[in-house]
This record gives structure tokens, C-alpha cells and sequence, in this order.
């Protein structure tokens, strides 16, 4: 089958509830009478809606933006740099593919391979048990994601890794950061869809406290193009009335508590700590780091990570240049960068969120933002 | 990364499962699923592991977006990341994929 076809039958497939769902959402809109923006906090989500073009059925008055929802995107540079500093020092490290071009301070792990450091692709955790398996070398596994991907990591330590198998945990976790960006004087984010598989680790309950607080409603949400306009238009719903509470519109995978069995292993190995986001803001208990106990898995602590000598070269000069961080803060839009589809393309990436398949100008870059409204 | 992607449970083995994806078999991890599963549940699979027991009668509306988008070309981003899901978990025996 074609993607065209397949995406025909998937958008069509039950184009009754479709075009009830967006009139629905065009008549709240209305309601409320001035513009409308809800941010989104997951790469995938954005996949959906750019690859279904559900920003073209959407009312004109209402924009979806999305936050910092790509794990890639915001592992911070130093982060990246411990990394690259590690396999220059002899180490092999282990990452997913996605992290493999993203740039650090002054390289990234392919070009740091390619100057003849071992760097190795790998799509789950336990391969790293593979790669440790017959050699004597220390193995480092860069382990980046949300709390989704930090449960298998989890997983991996206590199932008590060979002496030289270590993790260097870039670990995020999204229920902070939804404060800070929702605290920036310049974002008017009136609603939040939750990352649907984020949630079903954490359950719903976790948004309560983030609603108390700020007083927007959060709405979690399936990845189906009608799951997402379902979520769009309860959000909606709820700006209107004035409500300020979670619903939960994925229930097939997102329960009110979640995951307890995932959530038993991520925090027996995991701590959250403040760090920096890329490009966004330092997020307080936004870091997911191995506690003291497990240190022996720990990468930071057993090896002494160099730092210095990256720090001498100069970054290159277009990425002061690249607006990552005010995208993913849901300030900007790819389209107001500069370089967006110029210098900066998934062939020649300068920021993270071209390189990564969850990135926001990646995913514009593939089926472009917006689109023109369909009559 | 936030992806998961849904498979059928044919063999279970203390903490491992083989499970279907459409016609391919690989082995996923079990330490990490919310309730126990058996022979014939359908899980929610992320990087090697199952994260969620997808209840019975949802099946189906989950199954629909995957099936939509695994027969998308190699080209599109989104069937390329589900696809990197199940090259996520394990081959069988270290072999090449049971069909």
C-alpha cells in the first residue's frame, strides 16, 4: 500500500467522527472568542498531527504548539560532551541512534566515531548486555528519554550488569518541565495534552498537583489522529468552562496511578535532580541520575570524565544561530528560524531538534507545519 | 522515543515473552508491565520492554494506527520509528526473525 493510501484510509477511515470532532472544536473556539493555544509535550504526537495534516483541520483560532516533548532534543550539550569525552578516552559508548549525530559543545558521538572512537547504535538497553559480552573493554551506555525509556534503564541495573557495562544517565522527566513552561512570561499556554506513554507510566493523578498550581487544565492523549482531535477538543472544552482539572481521554493505555510495577524499579534505581534542559531553562528535579547505591553502574562515578579538552574548540559558528530552545518552549516555530531548511536540513543538522525523529523542525521538515486550510 | 508499539503474547518464560508483531517474533522483557499477562494478551512494547497490558476489547482501535502505518514506505518518519521499536526487541535464539 502507498502512504498516500494508507494515509487516505486512516484520516477517512471514520470521517463522521472527524468532522464532528473539528466542528466541535471550531464551535468552542468561537465560544471563547479569542485565540486559543495548547501546547503538546511529545515527538510523537507531533508526528501525528503533522503526518495526518490535523493542523489543517483545526480552527483557525486555536494553535497547537509543541513543547519540550523530543528526549533527544533536550539532553543539554555538557551532557553530550561527557559522552564524547568518554569515547575519546578509550570507552566504548552505546546509545540510541537518534543521539548519534546530535552536536555536544564541539562534537557529537558520529563525528567523534569518526575520528576513531567506538560509538555503537543500539535500539534497547539490554543490547548493551550483548556488547560487554566477550570483551574486556568498558562499555558506557548513554542512556537518553523520558520516563518511559528511564524504566527500561532501570531494568537494566538491577538485572546486575558485568562489571564493565556502566550507564551515563541523560534521563529526563516531563512532569517539571511542564512548570517552567508554563511559568515563561512570554508562553500563553491555556491547556497541556500529556505524553500518552509518559503517562501510562505515571498515571494521570501526577497532572493534579501541576493543575493546583497553575490553574490550566492537562488532557492526556492516544496517538490515533482521532485520538488526538478527541484530546484537542476536551481541552477545549475545558478552557472554555473555566475547568481546572485532568481528564484522561487515553484511557487504553493511561490509568489514574499508571504503572506501579515501572515505577517500583525507575525510582529504586532513579533520583530526580536539577539540571539544564537544552536551550530551555534548568528545570528543577527535571534530571532523572542513578542514586548513591547504585553508583558502581554509574559512569560519572567511575570514570573521571575529561571535559576540558572539548571545551578549547569552538563550537561551530551556525549554532548560535539555531532557535531549538525557544521552539521547544513553544515560543517560536520552526518557521521563524532562520536556518530552518537552509543551513540547517536532516542531511546537515545544526540543532538537535533536525536531527532527532521527535524533533519539531525534523517533523516540519517531513511533512511540513502548517498547511493550507482544505475547504 | 515516546513511542510504543503493540504485540501478541505467544510464550512466556519466567521474565521473557515471545511476542508477535505482526507475523515477526521477538522476545520482549516482562519486569516492566503494569499486570501479569498470559498466553494471548496483547502488551504495549517500548525498547525491548512491555509497559502496559492493553485490555481486552481495545485491542483493536490500538492495533489500527500501527497497522495503518507498518505498511507505510521505509521513507516515513513516523513507520520508521515503529519499525525501530521492534528491531528494539530480541531476536530469537539470536537468530534471524521467526515468521
Amino acid at each position: 500500500m502507498s502512504v498516500e493510501a494508507a494515509v487516505e484510509r486512516l484520516e477517512f477511515r471514520d470521517p463522521h467522527r472527524a468532522r464532528t470532532l473539528t466542528r466541535l472544536l471550531g464551535a468552542l473556539c468561537r465560544e471563547i472568542g479569542k485565540p486559543v493555544s495548547v501546547m503538546h509535550v511529545c515527538g510523537t504526537h507531533e508526528q501525528s498531527i503533522g503526518r495526518f495534516g490535523l493542523r489543517s483541520l483545526l480552527p483557525k483560532e486555536l494553535t497547537v504548539l509543541m513543547g519540550p516533548g523530543c528526549p533527544v532534543c533536550v539532553t543539554d550539550m555538557p551532557e553530550v560532551d561527557e559522552a564524547v569525552a568518554l569515547a575519546r578516552q578509550g570507552v566504548v559508548v552505546a546509545t540510541f541512534g537518534d543521539m548519534f549525530r546530535v552536536p555536544g559543545t564541539a562534537f557529537s558521538l558520529a563525528e567523534a566515531k569518526a575520528e576513531g572512537a567506538d560509538v555503537r547504535v543500539i535500539y534497547s538497553p539490554f543490547e548493551a548486555l550483548k556488547l560487554v559480552q566477550g570483551t574486556e573493554k568498558q562499555v558506557v551506555f548513554f542512556a537518553t528519554g523520558f520516563e518511559t525509556t528511564a524504566v527500561a534503564t532501570a531494568a537494566l541495573v538491577l538485572a546486575h550488569p558485568p562489571e564493565n557495562l556502566s550507564v551515563l544517565s541523560a534521563h529526563k522527566y516531563i512532569p517539571p518541565v511542564m512548570e517552567i513552561v508554563a511559568e515563561m512570561p512570554q508562553s500563553h499556554v491555556q491547556g497541556f495534552l500529556a505524553a500518552g506513554h509518559a503517562a501510562t507510566i505515571t498515571g494521570w493523578h501526577i497532572f493534579e498537583r501541576f493543575v493546583a498550581r497553575h490553574h490550566i487544565p492537562v488532557v492526556t492523549a492516544g496517538f490515533e489522529p482521532l485520538d488526538i482531535l478527541a484530546a484537542l477538543s476536551e481541552l477545549v472544552r475545558l478552557i472554555r468552562d473555566g475547568e481546572e482539572r485532568v481528564v484522561n481521554a487515553y484511557p487504553r493505555c493511561v490509568t489514574p496511578d499508571g504503572n506501579r510495577q515501572a515505577q517500583k524499579l525507575l525510582w529504586e534505581v532513579f533520583a530526580t535532580e536539577g539540571g539544564n534542559w537544552r536551550g530551555i531553562a534548568h528545570v528543577p528535579n527535571g534530571n532523572l541520575r542513578l542514586r548513591p547505591k547504585y553508583s558502581w553502574a554509574d559512569a560519572r562515578c567511575r570514570f573521571d570524565i575529561d571535559l576540558s579538552s572539548l571545551l578549547d574548540e569552538a563550537p561551530p559558528r551556525l549554532t548560535q544561530e539555531c532557535i531549538c530552545g525557544n521552539i521547544m518552549a513553544g515560543i517560536a516555530s520552526p518557521y521563524d528560524c532562520r536556518l530552518f531548511a537552509k543551513e540547517c536540513t536532516p542531511q546537515n543538522p545544526v540543532g538537535a531538534c533536525m536531527v532527532s525523529s521527535e524533533g519539531n523542525c525534523k517533523i516540519w521538515h517531513e511533512y511540513g507545519g502548517h498547511v493550507v486550510v482544505r475547504e | 522515543m515516546c513511542l510504543g508499539v503493540p504485540g501478541k503474547v505467544v510464550e512466556i518464560d519466567g521474565l521473557t515473552a515471545s511476542v508477535d508483531f505482526w507475523g515477526v517474533k521477538r522476545k520482549v522483557r516482562l519486569e516492566t508491565v503494569d499486570e501479569p499477562v498470559q498466553v494471548g494478551d496483547y502488551v504495549l512494547v517500548h525498547v525491548g520492554f512491555a509497559i502496559r497490558r492493553i485490555p481486552q476489547g481495545q485491542i483493536e482501535e490500538t492495533l489500527d494506527l500501527y497497522n495503518q502505518l507498518i505498511a507505510a514506505t521505509n521513507q516515513d518518519l513516523m513507520a520508521v520509528d515503529i519499525r525501530a521499536e521492534v528491531a528494539a526487541t530480541a531476536k530469537i535464539n539470536g537468530g534471524a526473525d521467526e515468521r
